[in-house]
């Protein structure tokens, strides 16, 4: 598995964004967040450990447990600042993909 | 939902990196960055010239929608067809530097295929600038193909 801080291939990843919707909902142990997944519970710990990592999810040690919180400052500070320019390539990649495929079909 | 477009770009470093899955056989994709008419249409600017080869070069113009001229150039390195190419691209008369981008094609199956854009700048402060002129442009584009879809209904 990738161990890159990055935050953006941490948001790429589809089991991590889906750990991210739980826990913004309400701030969980590992153990919970695990069970919502029919993967490994070593493996949704690696997915926690680099969201962690990335400030996504801040940790809380109350008693014996642990618990995530999300940690929404930190996903803005990605959304604001890349999205508009993601957003213009993809717009651009959408109209390559079209135009080809009529291109194909003439032909 | 999976994005089809994603962008890598980790902070405090001078490069990113844009991927795309294409619902299209590589060849397709890649002549789509060669025949200057087509590459017009989906980047929405004027190809001066395209000169797709090794120390080739080409010259771009898009107008904005209050009809200010922008060009943009740059000289290719490399050029394997449907594989790879390696080119600089520079705004014309603005301060941004000069930028390397590594375009990377790649058959996924015989019906799609993947483009791997790796671009690096000549320092952070220059890709943070270009990714906030990029801002302005998708606004701006986002703004002409409301247009287009307007003018169509007429």
């Amino acid at each position: 598995m990738e161990l890159r801080r990055d935050i953006f291939q941490a948001i790429a990843d589809p089991t991590r964004r889906a750990i991210l919707s739980l826990v913004a909902l309400q701030s969980m142990t590992p153990g919970a967040i695990a069970e919502n997944f029919n993967t490994s519970r070593q493996t949704i710990s690696k997915h926690i450990q680099i969201l962690t990592e990335c400030q996504l999810l801040t940790q809380e040690q109350t008693g014996r447990e642990i618990f995530y919180h999300f940690n929404p400052t930190k996903m803005k500070e990605v959304a604001d600042w890349l999205e508009p320019f993601r957003q213009m390539w993809d717009e651009r990649f959408n109209k390559l993909e079209t135009i080809m495929k009529k291109y194909k079909s003439k032909k | 939902m999976e994005q089809k477009t994603k962008i890598y770009a980790e902070e405090g470093k001078q490069e990113l990196v844009i991927t795309r899955e294409f619902d299209l056989p590589l060849e397709l994709l890649f002549k789509a960055y060669i025949v200057p008419e087509i590459v017009e249409q989906w980047m929405g600017t004027k190809v001066l010239k395209l000169e797709s080869k090794k120390h080739g070069s080409y010259q771009f113009e898009t107008t904005d929608p209050q009809g200010n001229k922008y060009r943009f150039n740059g000289v290719i390195h490399e050029f394997t067809p449907n594989q790879k190419i390696t080119r600089t691209f520079e705004f014309e008369n603005m301060p941004f530097g000069v930028q390397l981008e590594f375009l990377e094609f790649e058959q996924l199956t015989h019906h799609t295929s993947k483009l791997k854009m790796h671009v690096i700048y000549e320092s952070i402060a220059q890709k943070d600038q270009v990714l906030k002129i990029g801002m302005t442009n998708g606004i701006n584009m986002a703004h002409n193909r409301l247009q287009d879809v307007v003018n169509k209904l007429k």
